[in-house]
């Protein structure tokens, strides 16, 4: 239904494979596989072309995230201020690697390669659009804290 | 009494450091104090150690104070900032500021001063003059002020605009296009994020004019879905110039049309190439494309198309309005005009300068950068995001030219510097560059998507001790494969980064 939705809101526009997948993910929080036949046959697409497009973007995501996604920057003017430790540390304290989930479901943990902070990394973002500066560990820690404790 | 006007920056660092808070903080404070303001969302200054910067207009002119926090903010109203009042955080006048008073701001004149969305505003502070100007000329005119400004393009390539734009002029054809690079996906650069914020009319003027020049009539900026902010900055932008009948069927009373629209990018550095970023709009893999043909011959959707990068679009509209002789006056050599250059990373005073060329890295580190935000000695600089060349501090003295650049082995590119103290190792530094660049290739050539995972492995042997001389051997000819052999810059320049480590910081590889 949603994916239906997502296709007709978008299907005249020229390109429209990638607005699509974007509405799919922005209402379902993921690309259900199971959806892929139907966008590629109302596009005229091969599933094979579908599959491929949604598995070369890191954007687009295949299963279903936490109840909430923090993305940390790996990217250089990051690294510079201290992310290498920032990454290690949050794979440590949350117990799981980049694209994992926590057992608690709460937290799925991206790499990002740069949020366009870098004046003042580490940078780190939660949730669709909330940056936070400077993040240090405990800064970290705090972050996770409130991201459970919304969900 | 009219209500005072306050500024508070609706930038993402600016967001990040804590500004919607103080925001909040503000309006509250006035509702209780039953004082009657009007509060600004306007751009970042390009201060970051200052921000969150808010900026009260007095009779006598801005007054800033920075960095404010939400809690210092029933003082500043105890101290009567809405009147310029005296309080620590005080700054006075931003354009009195040491840092900010010797830039020479074209690009970015508006950026932090203008409600952002605001077409009154815009035109109020000189914006739609450009294109104003440009509906009174022909096409061949319009892209001769352009090539005779000695614009290049801003992205990095700093291929001349002009003639970009002349090439599309002459191509045959009843549909061209305009398409802007907004896929700023280089580490240690946020001008087209903070232009996008803070005066994303600046840019839609200049797609504009573009579309008027060559006779194109739809427009698309590709923005990285990293860019949350910039996208609603955008679309709310956009929404406005079509109410206000500069976008649409009669531009500016003109009779000609340009529509405009965001498509949202998904995460692909690669699409910042412009050619996988065509495919990327056309719905399809962010895969780079073979050149010839050239996409202003065959671009988006097969059809004659101007792209270039936000800051070469939002450069456009002053060259229109001043002249092309105004602005090719700033500069040296044949790098013309300014560069809104970014300081990023372990610095202290990181932010937005815009210079016209000829500045040197040393001034910018340390007279702007303030040095290091560690305190420790600054032992290398990344200039020209992932791809571009580390230095070491005999080279602080290249001048910020593309020629200049060029000459030291190392790229300017989109104009982002990235400082590093010196407890960086550059050997991690050099497996970083190949690791990025196996994450990002889009996989097309073979150079890129293998070279760069077999250099994370060579790097990692070397690391290990493992037949040294051999894996240094290995690592040359893989670079140097790379580099030849690699269809687009991300494989070809990947090797800028591993190879100046290696040269200028050999003691980390031993």
């Amino acid at each position: 239904m949603a994916v239906m939705q997502a296709i007709d809101a978008n299907r005249a526009k020229p390109g429209a494979l990638l607005p699509i997948l974007h509405a799919v993910q922005d209402v379902v929080g993921y690309v259900p596989p199971e959806s892929l036949p139907l966008i590629a046959h109302e596009l005229n697409l091969t599933r094979a072309e579908v599959y491929g497009v949604v598995t070369f973007y890191h954007h687009f995501r295949s299963a279903p995230p936490g109840r909430q996604v923090v993305q940390i920057c790996r990217a250089e003017a990051c690294q510079a201020l201290g992310a290498r430790a920032l990454e290690a540390h949050a794979k440590r304290t949350l117990g799981i690697n980049f694209h994992e989930t926590t057992s608690d479901g709460a937290i799925t943990l991206e790499p990002v390669y740069c949020l366009g902070n870098c004046g003042c990394g580490p940078s780190v973002l939660v949730g669709d659009d909330e940056l936070h500066a400077r993040v240090t560990p405990a800064a970290f820690d705090e972050l996770v804290k409130t991201a459970r404790a919304a969900t | 009494m009219n209500a005072v006007k306050v500024f508070v920056p609706r930038d993402a660092t600016a967001l990040a450091l804590g500004a919607e808070n103080v925001a909040r903080a503000i309006v509250d404070a006035a509702r209780a104090r039953s004082v009657d303001i009007d509060i600004v969302r306007n751009g970042s200054r390009g201060m970051f150690w200052l921000e969150p910067l808010i900026e009260v207009a007095t009779p006598n002119g801005c007054i800033a104070y920075g960095p404010v926090k939400a809690a210092d903010v029933a003082g500043l109203f105890d101290a009567d900032f809405l009147h310029g009042g005296a309080h620590a955080l005080r700054l006075g006048a931003v354009e009195d500021i040491a840092w900010f008073k010797q830039q020479e701001r074209l690009c970015f004149a508006r950026v932090g001063v203008t409600d952002p969305l605001g077409v009154a505003d815009y035109i109020a502070h000189g914006g739609y003059r450009g294109l104003r100007n440009a509906l009174a000329m022909s096409g061949a005119n319009i892209v001769k002020a352009v090539t005779d400004s000695g614009l290049r393009g801003r992205g990095g390539a700093a291929f001349p605009t002009g003639i970009k734009w002349n090439t599309v002029l002459g191509a045959e054809g009843t549909q061209k296009y305009v398409v802007c690079n907004a896929d700023e996906g280089d580490s240690g650069t946020f001008s087209d994020r903070m232009l996008m914020e803070g005066d994303p009319l600046c840019l839609i003027e200049g797609m504009t004019i573009a579309g008027v020049a060559v006779g194109a009539t739809h427009g698309y900026i590709y923005l990285r879905s990293e860019y949350p902010h910039a996208h609603r900055a955008l679309n709310a932008a956009i929404a406005n110039a079509y109410a206000a009948g500069w976008l649409g069927a009669d531009v500016g009373g003109s009779g000609k049309r340009f529509d405009l629209e965001v498509r949202l990018g998904a995460g692909a550095y690669i699409c910042g190439e412009e050619t996988s970023l065509l495919d990327s709009l056309e719905g399809k893999r962010g895969q780079v494309r073979f050149k010839p043909p050239l996409p202003a011959i065959k671009g988006l959707f097969g059809k004659p198309t101007i792209i270039n990068n936000v800051i070469s679009f939002a450069s456009v509209p002053i060259i229109l309005d001043r002249g092309a002789g105004f602005y090719r006056d700033y500069g040296v050599g044949r790098s013309r005009g300014t560069l809104p250059i970014q300081l990023a990373g372990n610095l202290k005073r990181t932010g937005l300068v815009e210079k016209a060329f000829g500045v040197t890295l040393r001034e910018l580190l340390y007279d702007y950068g303030g040095g290091s935000y560690s305190g420790r000695p600054i032992r290398a600089v990344q200039v020209g995001g992932p791809l571009g060349a580390y230095l070491p501090e005999s080279q602080f003295d290249t001048v910020l030219d593309y020629e200049a650049f060029a000459a030291a082995g190392a790229m300017l590119g989109h104009g982002g510097i990235v400082a590093f103290d010196d407890t960086v190792d550059m050997l991690e530094q050099a497996r970083y560059a190949m690791e990025f660049c196996a994450v990002e290739s889009c996989g097309k050539c073979t150079p890129c998507r293998i070279g760069s995972t077999r250099g994370v492995e060579v790097i990692d042997r070397i690391r290990a001790n493992v037949d040294r001389e051999k894996n240094f051997a290995l690592l040359d000819d893989l670079c140097h494969t790379m580099r030849n052999g690699s269809l687009c810059a991300l494989g070809g320049l990947t090797p800028d980064p591993v190879v100046s480590a290696l040269k200028y910081f050999a003691e980390d590889f031993s």
